[in-house]
């Protein structure tokens, strides 16, 4: 018997060629879109619709849309970010049937209809790095529809400061015989820098409009609060100096906004200025402008971009990632390596924390789905290189092991108020996500950071030291302790309680020596968006929807 | 709306002369907290005025909170709530204590 080993070269082939009779070199005109994907694209295919964080690849979610679904149907769709209407259309119009993703922000709720509905059959949610890992194994695309800022005729793609996922699509796509189209906002005789290769782009469309991007990571200082700025007071005096936390990752919620704008004000007054959060994996956070300004941030490497930033960033080299065109180059995987080996610090904000320290941002009607939080947020177990807050954390939980057998820990902290928005509880007894793994049958529940990598807690009313407390019981009690007056705080043993804290385990602002009322909104270096632009020397240039002057 | 009253008998008088003082806004998610002193010094009474009823047991295990942390002898707080959560509400009833001191 004669195998064929060359199936899938001459299938690519075949669809190149079914591509060609619609393009000029490369280039295709977006009137004929719908028609190229209708040549490239079979049934069946598992397609990357590029849907990142940020980036959308607008102009061919809608062409696939378009598509004459008695020729293409039952896609199996495998792109990071469910972000656009039109990629739950795909759907409900019986193109696409199956579904591996890993974020679903603005479409958490109708994915979460869907789902229950059974429009979709669903893979997995994954974390950004886990989907990209299965694209290489599992999961490769047999089509990849990509977006980026410009193209030259050889296909070779610019795609300017949200680079995001578009290197990892496209290596795992065009190295296994599957077909990439491009998407650019224009296209020109020479990029400014090759972000991808042409040699790895089949189709080209130049679009009438810039694709969409989306400001994801803009918190508006005027609206921190002080119970906010109190846990941010707490996170930099009990946990940042303590462990000597330099490199790190943080959240986009407000209580990390606060942090940053601390920086230069509450943390340089405690002498920590050069001694913690100089290096960073982080989207151009806006809030992080002050304390880069006062010298605080040595450099920062990210996932993605953030609208407004451009100009601020191309004028901070020394501190950003950038190209000999001077625009920022993010890349998502390997930020995500990034915030995972060689970062001692994750922090961030959660919806849900259970009695062992789940916690979920899943309620029972909305999946807005992992993105890169449960990556940052959990302990590296193949990490070998050592560093004084991963040492220190490691002996916090694991004292009496000889130390060159000792793991060091990450440390993965959640900061919360203990009420949400609508006074709804931080704390539970019970994860909404467990409901909605009994609702679709699902094998897992959709957990965002494991108990057991979860280091410390911060609230309002404290911090929460797991790494101190030696069984389920304590874990409980400590949790309990910082829970305040919802019904799991109330439900804590006072005497236990106080024993923890005697130990440490937990720890009020006044053992911080840390006032309440000193936490005050005079302590951020930027109180409002303008602020912030006048911090930057007028290079930042937030969107409309953040100004209101 | 909800009326709340709680009576609590302390060994520490609250600071200062100030006789009277208002701390916060009548706002959503916040409360304005009217102070006086015109008890005798081993009382503080709290009269609570509220727009989300049905929080009774939380209200009492604040102030149960607040009594043991602060001096508040001789005081009487008249709060305006407008669903504020725990934490804006010891936080503000901290405020006034502090107020009230520095007269």
């Amino acid at each position: 018997m004669t195998m064929n080993w060359q199936r899938n070269r001459e299938e690519h082939l075949a669809r190149i060629t079914a591509g060609n009779a619609l393009a000029k070199g490369k280039i295709v005109e977006a009137r004929n879109a719908t028609r190229l994907l209708e040549a490239v694209v079979r049934p069946g295919d598992r397609v990357c619709l590029e849907g990142d964080n940020q980036k959308q690849a607008n102009l061919l979610s809608n062409a696939l849309l378009a598509v004459d679904r008695t020729k293409i149907s039952n896609l199996h769709m495998v792109q990071s970010g469910v972000v656009l209407p039109d990629h739950l259309d795909l759907f409900d119009h019986g193109i696409a049937k199956r579904l591996d993703y890993a974020y679903s922000g603005p479409q958490s709720a109708r994915i979460a209809t869907m789902l229950f509905g059974g429009k979709i059959e669903l893979g997995a949610v994954h974390t950004y790095l886990e989907l990209f890992a299965r694209y290489f194994i599992d999961l490769t695309p047999n089509v990849a529809l990509v977006a980026a800022v410009s193209a030259d005729h050889d296909g070779n793609l610019y795609t300017g400061p949200n680079t995001e996922d578009t290197p990892t699509i496209v290596e795992a796509t065009a190295f296994k015989d599957g077909v990439v189209v491009a998407q650019v906002n224009r296209i020109v005789d020479k990029v400014p820098r090759v972000d991808i290769p042409g040699d790895r782009v089949h189709f080209v469309i130049e679009a009438d409009e810039p694709f969409f991007v989306e400001p994801l990571f803009t918190r508006d200082p005027g609206a921190i609060t002080e119970t906010q700025i109190l846990t941010a007071m707490m996170a930099i005096k009990g946990i940042y100096a303590p462990y000597r936390v330099q490199r790190l990752n943080h959240g986009i919620g407000f209580s990390t906004a606060a942090i940053e704008l601390l920086l230069p004000t509450f943390a340089d007054k405690l002498g920590l200025k050069g001694k913690i959060a100089s290096h960073f994996a982080l989207n151009p956070h806006p809030a992080l402008i002050p304390a880069i300004e006062s010298g605080w941030v040595e450099q920062i490497h990210s996932f993605g971009s953030e609208v407004g930033m451009e100009d601020y960033i191309r004028a901070r080299p020394d501190v950003y990632f950038t190209g000999p065109d001077r625009s920022l180059r993010s890349n998502r995987a390997f930020c995500q390596v990034a915030g995972l080996y060689a970062c001692d610090m994750f922090i961030g904000s959660t919806l849900q924390i259970d009695l062992s320290g789940n916690s979920s941002t899943v309620t029972t009607t909305r999946i807005a789905g992992f993105g890169g939080a449960p990556n940052m947020g959990s302990d590296p177990r193949g990490r070998r290189h050592p560093s004084e807050p991963w040492l220190k954390a490691g002996q916090d939980a694991d004292p009496d092991r000889p130390a060159p057998l000792r793991r060091g820990r990450k440390l993965v902290v959640q900061i919360g108020e203990t009420f949400g928005e609508k006074n709804t509880p931080l704390f539970v007894e019970k994860l909404d996500a467990l409901a909605l793994a009994e609702k679709l049958e699902l094998d897992l529940a959709p957990v965002m950071i494991y108990g057991d990598d979860v280091t410390h807690i911060v609230t309002e009313e404290g911090i929460a030291n797991l790494l101190l407390c030696r069984n389920q019981e304590e874990r409980e009690q400590t949790i309990r302790g910082v829970a305040g007056y919802t019904d799991v705080g109330r439900g804590r043993d006072k005497g236990m309680v106080r024993q923890l804290r005697e130990r440490g385990a937990i720890r009020r602002p006044e053992d911080l020596g840390i006032n309440p009322l000193d936490a005050d909104r005079s302590l951020l270096a930027a109180r409002s968006i303008r602020d912030l632009v006048r911090w930057s020397g007028g290079l930042y240039s937030p969107p409309s929807k953040f100004r209101n002057w | 709306m909800e009326d709340i009253t709680f009576h609590h008998y302390t060994q520490r008088p609250a600071a200062g002369n100030k006789h009277v003082a208002i701390v916060g806004v009548v706002a959503s998610g916040n409360l304005e907290v009217l102070a006086e002193r015109v008890l005798s010094n081993d009382q503080f009474k709290i009269e609570i005025r509220t727009a989300a009823e049905g929080f009774e047991s939380v209200w009492s295990a604040v102030v149960a909170d607040f009594v043991e942390r602060y001096p508040t002898g001789g005081l009487k707080f008249s709060i305006n709530d407008g669903g504020a959560r725990p934490d804006t509400v010891m936080l503000r009833m901290a405020q006034a204590v502090r107020v009230m001191e520095e007269g």
